[in-house]
């Protein structure tokens, strides 16, 4: 299985842990994830409130760049899949919208057929196109024992119809499920994280970040997994602000899902980029999981 | 001899005069079409004075065949029909073409209608002069009438019939007839007792000497044609055999397996492995659940077999198959409630004190598994705040867009329940009230008056993750009310959800095999929307209660009733005219292959083993055509739809393409262009 890999800026440093835990779970799944050659960033959210067509040809032209022989491309971060889509789908919708943007493109001698490429979120690729058997067979580490907060965002599953319920997701919980965890019921699972609020408003974002925190102590998560950066960085660089903040002492380590995978998978957690994370989850991960991957 | 055509292009109002050029496209068809003899354009050409103007042509003009381009044939293909009989022209002589429906309702552009009605005038003058005339011939109706579903809708139908003096048969799928209002405990807004005024119909029907019962029982086929309708039911085997159980009730009493029940009791109640849905059930003969009887499950038990006073369980009993012979057919079959798991963000499944309505309904009930008592999933605490959301499902473009009628009447009946029976606040969020009928607003204002809290605004979520200390432990309820342009997040113990009302899962089903139609939503649709609201474009089938769509109790009697009377009509009059539009087999050609028997969707064609021919039964034929296109020897005929006459209209519908300008039908040396 061959797709194009969009990695975006986060996973470049600020997530570094987030790609080389996909690239390892990756690898050991058999997904040949081919990066596409000279990627720029997607701009974000804040590109589409300045000036609309430049924040679509930035985008495109990432779309423009994919090998001809790939149709498919992953992109783990919830902001840059979203991104993709948005303008693979405005491209289709507005034909003239189109045109200009591969105006934009042919400066750089590009151009990009809306629809060419199917945009993939990496978790929809590991739960569909893997699937139960694949994942299941792979276990050398079961989770047991181990209770895991499942945490969605609001991108991913929203506003593009995609592949899991927009309002309560599952798919995450399904996955955790397979590799023996105990997923907690975590109502606030799409709520919002604050994105970047907590650069204009503290108190909102702190707010936010709370409410979610709070959720997952009550229901007692060991872990919550994180799909996106943004929610990732919210929750863990943000943990100890929110605890002086609200006067309140939460401890929750933050990590993303394919961090977790890997432990599952007994690969070196080295190079599943634990230890950069704030709150560490080793602890956690040592206390819970008695039985070391070697003797699994 | 060349036929004599007259064309009638009908304006109807400004309904195709509107779009279409109906002057020209009379002219038009006048001067340039061959055989026409006669073309006018008229203001209403269905009215006495359209009518007449028809007849005269044809007594004075002498034309052979008429042509009327006006609405659709349902409409009005019966009156044209009449008219032309009564100037003595065989009524299969008469051609409508659609105008209406299939042009100028459809259209934009006035050239281009224009110019496609011209078409469609052109290809009904060919196919006419095609048409032979036709006999149309009569059945006997036979007077006995099956009701299928004995919810309130099916009841009434069937007592309305009986009492006439008609036999009936109702056919329930269910242990017991009775439906959903044997579920519920008041009914809106008069709050009478469902039970009280429901169970004496029950009883009604289960002992009238006109009605035959067969509960726990499905239609599994339906043959012949109105007047003569054969139909198969398969009686499901009870394990209990009926003429010699008393429903003396210790079968039930001494089961030892006790499992939940998610039918009668929704899911809130428990019931045996052999059961009755309920006291008042009729018949009173209980059922044996396979799935849950332990005999069944590990072949040890038959307790119920040891203590039956009369020897009534019979463990060896299968399913039994009964024909029944009918001219009618009565579908009730009701509706089912919307899974409200489909919308997890209500929590219902995952939050234990999220209720469903029918939950709701049941645990008000007396006799139901609270007694009566308004409680906590726990089963003893009493909720403090209760809030129902309406629109669960319905109104809604990601499930069923329709509204479902009753809600939100049900949610002030429920509200009023809440404040009469406990010191609970109650909360009503809605999107619009809708409470339309009579006496309806008058109990909306009454339970203003009575302190329930009316929120405008559609849910986003009912969730349990408290964000401030005041909604530990409560259900939560985030919304927009509309009203004050706030969000709003209310702490309640107690969360209802007003389920859509949905077609049963199997109603496209049993529609395939009765040859009626549902709706995109999946109800079975009227012959007419305002006009034929009970019956079916099926002749003999005939639609009530909430299968048609979502109503109320008076509305599905009211239909129920509507329904007998239409089929009372059939029956007094005794005889039905069958169209004669049917297939026909030439005995020389047809090589007895066989293959149109079983293609046949009414099983209307025999085989003749000793002269090795198939033949139709015309009785039966509904001139379909499936068996005159799958015949390889093309030795079968469709009357009115021979291949010489649609091959003709297909030509006509082409006139100006077949061979260029003075194609087919055109007449010789004529402009043909408007």
């Amino acid at each position: 299985m061959k797709y194009a890999y969009y990695p975006g800026c986060s996973l470049e440093c600020s997530s570094a842990a987030y790609d080389m835990s996909v690239r390892a779970v990756a690898d050991l799944l058999g997904i040949e994830l081919r990066e596409i050659d000279d990627w720029n960033c997607c701009g974000a959210t804040e590109y589409f409130s300045q000036d609309e067509l430049t924040a679509c040809a930035v985008i495109a032209r990432n779309l423009a760049l994919i090998e001809p022989q790939l149709d498919q491309v992953v992109a783990p971060c919830a902001a840059c899949y979203l991104n993709l889509r948005k303008v693979d789908s405005l491209m289709k919708e507005d034909p003239a919208l189109a045109d200009k943007i591969n105006q934009c493109l042919a400066a750089g001698r590009l151009h990009y057929d809306p629809g060419r490429v199917r945009v993939r979120h990496l978790l929809d690729l590991i739960h569909t196109d893997i699937g139960e058997t694949a994942i299941k067979d792979k276990v050398v580490q079961p989770l047991t024992g181990l209770r895991v907060a499942c945490y969605y965002g609001c991108q991913i599953v929203r506003p593009y119809d995609g592949f899991d319920n927009p309002e309560q997701p599952v798919k995450l919980d399904e996955l955790m499920t397979w590799v023996g965890a105990e997923v907690v019921d975590f109502p606030v699972k799409a709520h919002c994280c604050g994105g970047h609020m907590t650069q204009i408003s503290e108190p909102q974002a702190f707010e936010l970040i709370r409410r979610l925190l709070h959720n997952a102590a009550e229901y007692r998560a060991d872990l919550i997994l994180c799909m996106c950066p943004m929610c990732q960085l919210n929750l863990d660089a943000y943990q100890n602000r929110v605890n002086s903040f609200f006067g309140t002492n939460y401890q929750i380590p933050i990590i993303f899902f394919t961090q977790l995978l890997g432990v599952a998978f007994g690969l070196d957690w080295k190079k599943l980029g634990f230890g950069k994370e704030i709150v560490p989850a080793e602890p956690v991960l040592r206390k819970k999981l008695t039985a070391p991957a070697a003797t699994a | 001899m060349a036929e004599r055509v007259g064309v009638y292009v009908c304006h109807c109002g400004s309904n195709i005069a509107g779009m279409v050029d109906v002057e020209e496209v009379a002219r038009w068809a006048g001067a340039n079409l061959k055989d026409v003899v006669v073309a006018r354009d008229y203001k209403f050409m269905c009215s006495s004075l359209g009518q007449a103007m028809i007849e005269e042509d044809i007594k004075k003009e002498g034309l052979t065949r008429v042509v009327v381009a006006a609405c659709s044939p349902h409409l009005h293909e019966k009156t044209f029909r009449r008219a032309c009989e009564n100037a003595g022209l065989n009524p299969y002589l008469c051609q409508m073409t659609n105008i209406r429906e299939h042009v100028s309702w459809v259209s934009k552009d006035r050239a281009k209608a224009t110019e496609k009605a011209r078409a469609l005038v052109a290809a009904a003058v060919e196919r006419v002069k095609h048409q032979a005339p036709l006999e149309p011939f009569f059945v006997k109706v036979n007077p006995a009438t099956l009701v299928i579903g004995g919810g309130i809708a099916g009841l009434q139908a069937t007592l309305e019939l009986a009492d006439a003096g008609y036999p009936v048969y109702l056919v329930e799928r269910t242990p017991s007839i009775g439906g959903h209002m044997a579920q519920f405990d008041k009914t809106f807004p008069t709050l009478d007792c469902s039970a009280c005024i429901l169970t004496p119909k029950m009883s009604e029907a289960g002992q009238h000497p006109n009605v035959t019962l067969f509960t726990y029982a499905e239609v599994e086929e339906v043959s012949g044609s109105v007047g003569h309708f054969r139909v198969k039911i398969r009686k499901k085997a009870r394990y209990v055999e009926e003429d010699k159980c008393t429903g003396c009730g210790i079968c039930v009493e001494k089961c030892p397996r006790k499992v939940v029940d998610h039918d009668f009791e929704a899911g809130l109640g428990y019931r045996k492995a052999i059961y009755t849905p309920f006291p008042q059930a009729v018949p009173r003969i209980p059922v044996i659940d396979v799935e849950s009887c332990i005999w069944f499950e590990r072949q040890k038990c038959r307790a119920c077999e040891k203590l039956c006073p009369t020897g009534a369980i019979n463990f060896d009993q299968k399913d039994e198959e009964i024909t029944l012979d009918v001219g009618n057919i009565i579908v009730a079959t009701g509706w089912k409630m919307f899974d409200c798991k489909k919308i997890p963000q209500y929590g219902y499944g995952r939050l234990a004190n999220v209720f469903t309505a029918l939950e709701f309904e049941r645990m008000c009930n007396a006799a139901g598994p609270t007694g009566g008592k308004i409680v906590l999933r726990d089963g003893k605490t009493e909720p403090q705040s209760v809030a129902i959301i309406h629109c669960v499902g319905s109104r809604d473009s990601n499930h069923n867009e329709y509204c479902s009628g009753i809600c939100c009447m049900a949610a002030l009946k429920f509200g009023h329940l809440v404040l009469e029976k406990t010191k609970a606040e109650v909360y009503s969020f809605y999107i619009d009230m809708r409470t339309n009928q009579k006496g309806y607003e008058e109990f909306y204002h009454r339970l203003l008056e009575e302190g329930m809290h009316f929120v405008r605004g559609k849910v986003a979520e009912v969730t349990d993750a408290a964000r401030r200390p005041e909604e530990a432990g409560k259900l939560i309820i985030q919304v927009e009310d509309t009203l004050m342009g706030k969000q709003r997040r209310i702490p309640v113990d107690m969360v209802i959800l007003m389920g859509a009302l949905e077609p049963q899962a199997d109603a496209k089903e049993l529609g395939l095999k009765l040859g009626i139609s549902c709706s995109m939503a999946g109800w079975y649709t009227e012959r007419h929307p305002k006009l034929d609201p009970v019956a079916t474009m099926t002749d003999g089938i005939f639609v009530a209660g909430v299968c048609q769509g979502p109503k109320d109790i008076p509305a599905s009697v009211a239909q129920g009733a509507a329904a007998a009377a239409r089929v009372m009509a059939m029956i007094t009059k005794g005889d039905v005219m069958i169209e004669p539009v049917v297939a026909s087999i030439i005995e020389e050609k047809c090589s007895g292959c066989r293959i149109c028997n079983n293609l046949c969707p009414y099983n209307a064609i025999e085989y003749d083993a000793e002269k090795q021919v198939s033949r139709v039964i015309t009785a039966m034929c509904k001139g379909c055509g499936t068996c005159v296109a799958a015949c390889p020897a093309g030795a079968i005929t469709g009357a009115h739809f021979s291949n010489e006459q649609v091959f003709a209209e297909i030509e006509g519908i082409l006139w100006d393409a077949v061979h260029g300008n003075g194609g087919a039908g055109v007449k010789e040396g004529q402009p043909v262009s408007a």
